[in-house]
């Protein structure tokens, strides 16, 4: 899928009304097949950005266009088909800790599934084999019938990636994947990720907080410095000094681990009276 | 399928989980079948021809409600009687509940400051416990019951009745409340030899007022609702009424008297709710 | 300034505060509940003297005495097993079609997402209270003209009841689930019908199902007095013996209630502990 921003800003619907746009002015093109990956300080805006490029998040101003169509102009069918071909993969799995694997991974297809069918893969999973050869490229095949909160988060986080491939987006949208995987691990994720991509020609656009993955990686890196950009170039001319002035006074983010992201708390029951 | 998917899918193993699933799902008709036949489960007899027509002419007399002056009052009385009931039921409540509980607390036990509780007033809180359980464990409606065949219909019987359940209830309840709490400061003061219903009131009450207190106001708004029950079976009040009109078919009245009696509950809740509230 | 008046004579402020100033909300809070309890104990003629006169002691008396010997006559507790198996299968079915009436109701009486206009929200909450505000035993009554006597009035009564306790807690629950789950497929452009069932439903699932044992523990209760209005099970039998003061058989009624009661908490406490696995 091809991409262009033109002059785009946007900010979180939660946001106070005096805090500046999280990003600002954003014009970027992404070709068809291109992998980027978008590097940054936390707070720079990086997950705005994927939001907007998910049609999650309505811009401000300046335009959004995918294939050359602006989504926000299309009906709302259109839209909805639209955002069947684009996959979002935030940095907390998305996964309900009591759904079993294969389940949470067939997810990934609802887009382009009838009503019926998704119906009946609740009672029996159907396309078990597909979930598994997904699952097996990030080696966690022996799970296919395991619960999510079974898993460790390292675990949850490759299932979140591997709901990517039974997919059948065209714009790979992933959100720091790496945050709760070790080095090997990463290496792999990553590697899985983007021959996915490119065995079916999608887009990829990945945020990362390991500079050295990224660059080693992806062919083109762009720079996000509190929601403007701050260089987009291929990641060959990516030097030191543009790093560091990208991470200015956030430097331990650059050689440190990425920010710990702990699941979602349990919201507590809340208390029942009863009268008898 | 029709997805683009690029890569090979792996065939199709079992699903482990099938088989329990079919066994639970056939487990469950086996289970609900009798079910529906013990409670003559036949939806379609409330679509019957003559049923039906007594429904909807029952039905057909809610609109509109009743209001003609004199029957308001009555209505409006047996409301306040309803509301009385359950007062007075919960007065009586805390006349047993706050002796009974003040025997079966642990924390006010002087034997058992040195450790183990003496042989006598352990066996005294052990009778008094099994004592709340029997009262709160019969339903106030079989209390009332009961008491309609010893004093006759009327108020008395409802009063009886919620103080006896409720009484179980609360001193069931308070115990609990006071017993999960900090013992520090009430035993201390026993220590220091002050005797058991002083320790109670200048250490263990001022701890949990709040909570009794909130948890007793609560119950009363639970006591407004069963008393306006309770008059099914002849306890005076709202519920009384409200049978009469039923075994009348007079449509007209009761949806009158039911109105009053959601528009008296929801006042209870938020009359309730505001109190515990304002007690936090 | 003050150095030279000294301290005032007096001491005003070491006395306490007066009992009714106007800012003492306790006491007006106690003197509130005083005069209501004291005004329901004037307006209800209240016949104390009566109940407590040799009379009625006496024939108290002899009810507990009589209630001391259950009868356990082979037809008569035969008679009492099918109307406590009637009394379970009342408490087990209106609950269960309180859950699953009570889900459906919950669905649109909550605001799932922050671009739901949720606009039925209002009207189903509205419905729901006014299931919740009638007791089981006023619906039995009402539908007792509908259903006709028998255990199938009473059934529907507990569903009824139930579906407004559970449909609000269930919305409740759906309302304030995680929605990280949800969102990842909303912005997949998929439906919410099946956003529910894929990401909302399994998270709360747990909760929903410890909400209606819950419940059932509740229902067995009223399930066993709801006979008392003729709507079947063992309070129908209980009203019948106790109606002819016939002693031993309501004292066996009263045991196999409460026996009952006992059975059906502790399944629903092991299911519970089963579910947390």
């Amino acid at each position: 899928m091809k991409i262009a921003l033109n002059g785009v800003s946007a900010r979180h619907p939660a946001a106070k009304p005096d805090a500046p746009d999280a990003i600002r002015d954003l014009s970027v093109e992404i070709a068809n097949g291109e992998q980027v990956a978008i590097i940054g300080a936390s707070g720079s805006g990086k997950t705005t950005l994927l939001h907007v490029l998910a049609c999650a998040l309505k811009p401000t101003r300046g335009s959004l266009q995918l294939n050359g169509a602006d989504p926000w102009s299309q009906s709302t069918s259109d839209l909805q088909r639209t955002r069947g071909k684009l996959f979002l993969a935030p940095q907390v799995p998305p996964l309900p800790p009591r759904q079993r694997v294969v389940t949470a991974v067939l997810a990934g297809r609802l887009p382009n599934q009838s009503l019926i069918a998704s119906l009946r893969s609740l009672f029996y999973p159907s396309g078990i084999g597909l979930a598994e050869a997904a699952l097996a490229r990030f080696d966690l095949a022996e799970k296919l019938f395991e619960r999510v909160d079974r898993l460790s988060g390292g675990e949850r986080q490759r299932v979140g990636l591997a709901r990517s491939l039974v997919s059948d987006a065209s714009l790979f949208l992933v959100d720091e994947p790496l945050s709760a995987l070790d080095p090997t691990r990463s290496t792999q994720a990553i590697s899985s990720l983007t021959n996915g991509a490119k065995e079916r020609g999608a887009t990829l656009v990945c945020t990362l907080h390991q500079v050295d993955t990224a660059l080693a990686s992806f062919p083109r890196i762009i720079g996000l410095r509190e929601g403007l950009l701050a260089f987009d170039l291929p990641a060959t001319r990516v030097t030191d000094e543009l790093l560091r002035s990208l991470y200015a006074n956030k430097l331990d983010e650059l050689t440190g681990a990425a920010p710990a992201h702990e699941d979602l708390a349990q919201t507590p029951l809340p208390a029942v009276m009863h009268c008898r | 399928m029709s997805d683009a998917v690029a890569f090979a899918a792996l065939p199709d193993r079992r699903d482990p989980a099938w088989r329990i699933r079919v066994f639970w799902f056939v487990a469950a008709i086996v289970i609900a079948w009798p079910m529906f036949v013990a409670t003559e489960f036949k939806p379609w007899v409330l679509v019957e021809g003559s049923a039906l027509k007594s429904t909807l002419k029952f039905a057909g007399d809610f609109f509109p409600p009743k209001i003609e002056g004199s029957f308001l009052s009555m209505v409006a009385r047996e409301t306040w009687r309803t509301v009385a009931i359950a007062t007075a039921g919960i007065a009586l409540a805390l006349l047993i509940a706050i002796p009974l509980t003040l025997i079966s607390v642990r924390v006010l036990s002087i034997s058992g400051l040195t450790g183990r509780m003496n042989a006598m007033p352990a066996a005294i809180r052990y009778a008094v416990r099994a004592l709340l359980i029997v009262l709160r464990s019969v339903p106030e409606l079989i209390w009332a019951l009961v008491f309609v065949r010893v004093v006759g219909l009327g108020p008395t019987a409802g009063v009886l009745a919620i103080a006896l359940t409720y009484g179980g209830m609360l001193g069931k309840v308070y115990a609990e409340i006071l017993e999960s709490g900090e013992p520090h400061a009430t035993t201390s003061l026993l220590r220091n030899g002050s005797g058991r219903l002083q320790a109670f009131f200048y250490g263990l009450l001022p701890q949990n007022a709040a909570e009794i207190t909130s948890y007793t106001v609560y119950r009363w708004e639970c006591a407004i609702r069963s008393s306006a029950v309770l008059g099914f079976v002849g306890a005076g009040g709202l519920g009384q009424q409200m049978d009469t009109s039923m075994k009348m078919f007079n449509g007209s009245e009761v949806a009158t008297m039911l109105l009053v009696f959601m528009a008296l509950v929801w006042l209870a809740d938020y009359a309730s709710a505001w109190l515990r509230r304002s007690l936090a | 300034m003050s150095a030279d008046i000294g301290p005032p004579a007096n001491e005003v402020f070491r006395l306490p505060r007066r009992l009714f100033d106007a800012r003492c909300k306790a006491c007006w809070f106690v003197f509130g509940l005083i005069c209501l309890t004291i005004a329901s104990f004037v307006t209800l003629d209240l016949q104390f003297a009566k109940f407590f006169s040799a009379d009625s002691m006496q024939r108290m008396g002899k009810f507990l005495a009589e209630l001391l010997a259950p009868t356990t006559e082979a037809s008569f507790v035969k008679k009492l097993l099918i109307a406590a198996f009637e009394t379970l299968s009342m408490s087990a079915l209106g609950t269960i079609m309180a859950a699953a009436l009570g889900l459906l109701l919950a669905l649109p009486a909550s605001k799932t997402h922050d671009g739901d206009r949720a606009r039925w929200r209002g009207i189903t909450r509205l419905l729901l209270n006014a299931l919740r505000s009638i007791p089981e035993l006023v619906w039995a009554a009402l539908l007792l003209i509908a259903a006709g006597l028998g255990p199938f009035a009473g059934t529907l009564a507990l569903a009824l009841h139930t579906t407004g306790v559970l449909g609000r807690l269930f919305a409740e629950a759906i309302e304030n689930a995680p929605q990280t789950a949800s969102f990842a497929l909303r912005t997949r452009g998929v439906k919410e019908g099946r956003v529910f069932l894929f990401a909302t439903l399994p998270q709360v699932l747990p909760q929903l199902m410890s909400y209606t044992l819950y419940r059932w523990e509740n229902n067995i209760r009223a399930a066993a007095v709801l006979g008392v209005v003729g709507a079947g099970g063992l309070g129908q039998m209980l009203s019948f013996h106790m109606g002819l003061f016939q002693m031993p058989e309501t004292s066996s009624i009263l045991i196999a209630m409460m026996l009952l009661v006992a059975i059906v908490d502790l399944a629903s406490y092991g299911s519970r502990r089963l579910m947390q696995r």
